[in-house]
């Protein structure tokens, strides 16, 4: 059971997400993520309980109320961004820390479960209704939630699309992005509230970073990415589970961990832009830059006196000055695409070789 | 309604202020441009030339004055103005493909809600094909060059089927080829009676690609035929003396 929670819980994060990578915003997610706490706090003292609607509610209310401190203090133009962000939500933070220390020391609201979360017992707070056990209720919440966000994203796709590329035209048009904006905000701040039971305040970031940041490596079409972070969310939430149960440790955090294992692992090896491709790429383009060289310089002294000693294999080094082994790799990458061919220490232009020495003349 | 047709203007500006924190970036502007006319909006750097198309777009709060398009305010006319911000205005890296792009420009007409279907690509492949664009129409926008970039955002403002266009700087960092295409396309807008009005930079290009002009500089210098007012005296109140441009 507490498997489906986390699985709803990562999906849930992941699709509001994939908006706020591409907003840069995903640092907002974590101010958000904490500031909630004296909402979430002021909420429980009103209701005694930890699974009230109203506490979602007003940690929403607080959430967006983050968004609009943070966008007020940043538009005095006294402070950037990320120093209004790292202001707002300490600020409120401890207010919720101090509200806690205060007036919750005996009740079930300790730091550790704010910080943490716990799913090992999330599936223990049941829905019961007339005698009979509908499930945990955090499987509820969070399936409500995670309904919204499709709900939301379905509906507003277009519109969350124009907003996030260009919102200069969304606002010449009509759509009034700031209103998607703080759409977008009050969900994100749903969705951490929801996740906070589960997952706790800071493991939700990488829930709502990760997957998106992942799928952005591997597609480029927006539908796709909504679709793979969905499916990579799932993937990491089952596999840090198993891992949880594998090492007993906390599940929040092998999930956690999976997330950003899948993404430090697709980063290296995904083709076009991971690591990996990208290294062997400025690889071959030195080896060829360096051919180029190579066959521009004996195409200038192809047929003049000189060229018995220019196109010495021996001589290379000096004329290029390159380093005996980097020479001797340019020479084999060179004899191996034919560019040129070798006698008797000497070097001579192929009719390719040739070709590609006037090409690049020519650009 | 007496007015006569010929007396309706395109876009009428009328003591527009706009001040960014008590610091004004336009002071006081009045602009009339009618019907059919491709005018160039030219001024240095800090002018407000971003501005000015930006307060009538309504993207901008203005401190004091009115806009009307077509004798309305912009809200009402939305549907008949097209819009091409500057090309670093958005991220290129956004995970979506030309085609998509230029779909966005019927996002207007489609209202809230409603999904683009097969009569908006189509109109999108036909401006694409207007841009010389249409071999790239699944290309990611990312793999695009500036001039590519620029003629994507052209054909996104040419599915708006709009009477009034406002472009921030066109000719940004485009090639000589791609400078010539968007030209033609804009002088092809204007002889189906459309209004361009364009912000631009370079001054010995004004009297071949223009025949309006308006010299800005916070203030108004001056507007009108580019015979009349594009003149060595209006340039050098404009940039205070330090333009080096000749007029042959």
């Amino acid at each position: 059971m507490s498997q489906l929670i986390a699985i709803v819980v990562a999906v849930a994060c992941a699709l509001p997400g994939v908006f706020l990578v591409l907003r840069r915003m995903t640092l907002m997610s974590d101010a958000i993520s904490h500031a909630i706490l004296p909402g979430i706090v002021l909420a429980f003292f009103l209701t005694e309980s930890l699974s009230s609607p109203l506490l979602i509610l007003a940690a929403a209310g607080t959430g967006v109320l983050t968004v609009v401190l943070v966008e007020l203090l940043q538009r005095t133009k006294l402070v950037k961004e990320d120093a209004a962000m790292g202001l707002t939500f300490p600020a409120l933070f401890s207010i919720g820390v101090i509200l806690i220390s205060r007036f919750a020391g005996n009740v079930h609201l300790d730091m550790d479960a704010v910080l943490l979360g716990e799913l090992a017992y999330a599936h223990l707070n049941r829905l019961e209704m007339f005698g009979i056990d509908l499930g945990p209720v955090s499987l509820y919440v969070m399936g409500t939630i995670l309904v919204l966000n499709l709900v939301f994203i379905l509906l507003f796709y277009k519109e969350l699309k124009l907003a996030t590329f260009d919102a200069s035209l969304a606002a010449s048009l009509g759509f009034a992005p700031a209103l998607i904006h703080y759409g977008l905000m009050t969900l994100v701040s749903i969705t951490t509230v929801g996740a906070f039971d589960a997952v706790g305040s800071i493991l939700v970031v990488a829930l709502i970073a990760g997957p998106p940041a992942t799928a952005y490596l591997i597609t480029d079409s927006l539908a796709r990415m909504l679709i793979l972070s969905a499916i990579l969310g799932s993937l990491n939430a089952v596999s840090g589970y198993w891992l949880a149960h594998l090492f007993d440790v906390s599940i929040a955090g092998a999930i956690a961990t999976t997330t950003l294992l899948m993404f430090g692992i697709t980063f290296l090896v995904v083709p076009r832009r991971g690591v990996i491709a990208i290294a062997r790429r400025r690889h071959r383009q030195k080896l060829e830059f360096a051919q180029t060289m190579l066959v521009i310089h004996l195409l200038n002294h192809e047929g003049l006196p000189e060229a018995e000693q220019e196109s010495q294999v021996s001589h290379l080094q000096e004329h290029l000055r390159w380093e005996p082994p980097f020479a001797a790799q340019i020479v084999r990458y060179a004899l191996e695409n034919r560019c040129v061919s070798q006698k008797n220490g000497q070097l001579a232009l192929t009719e390719r070789g040739r070709g590609i020495a006037r090409e690049a003349l020519v650009h | 309604m007496t007015n006569e047709i010929n007396e309706i203007k395109a876009i009428e500006v009328t003591d527009l202020t706009v001040a960014y924190q008590e610091k004004p970036v336009l002071w006081d502007i009045d602009l009339d441009v009618p019907p059919g006319v491709l005018l160039a909006i030219v001024g240095p750097n800090g002018a407000g030339k971003t501005t000015l198309i930006k307060a009538i777009l309504g993207l901008v709060r203005p401190a004091a004055g009115r806009v009307l398009i077509y004798d309305k305010p912009y809200p009402l006319q939305r549907r008949i103005v097209g819009y091409v911000p500057q090309r670093g205005s958005v991220d290129w890296d956004f995970p979506t493909n030309v085609l998509d792009v230029v779909m966005m420009g019927r996002y207007g007409s489609l209202g809230w809600f409603r999904r683009p279907g097969k009569a908006e690509r189509e109109l999108a492949m036909n401006a694409l094909e207007k841009v010389g664009m249409q071999a790239y129409a699944d290309r990611q926008i990312s793999q695009l060059s500036g001039g590519q970039q620029q003629r994507v955002f052209l054909a996104r403002a040419l599915v708006q089927d709009a009477t009034v266009y406002l472009m921030d700087e066109p000719f940004q960092g485009v090639d000589a080829t791609t400078e010539r295409a968007i030209v033609a396309l804009l002088q092809e807008l204007r002889a189906k009676g459309k209004t361009v009005v364009v912000v631009h930079h370079a001054l010995q290009t004004v009297t071949d690609y223009f025949d309006w002009v308006m010299l800005l500089n916070i203030r108004r210098i001056a507007s009108g035929p580019v015979e009349e007012m594009f003149t060595p005296d209006n340039l050098r109140q404009t940039y205070g003396g330090r333009v080096a441009f000749m007029k042959n």
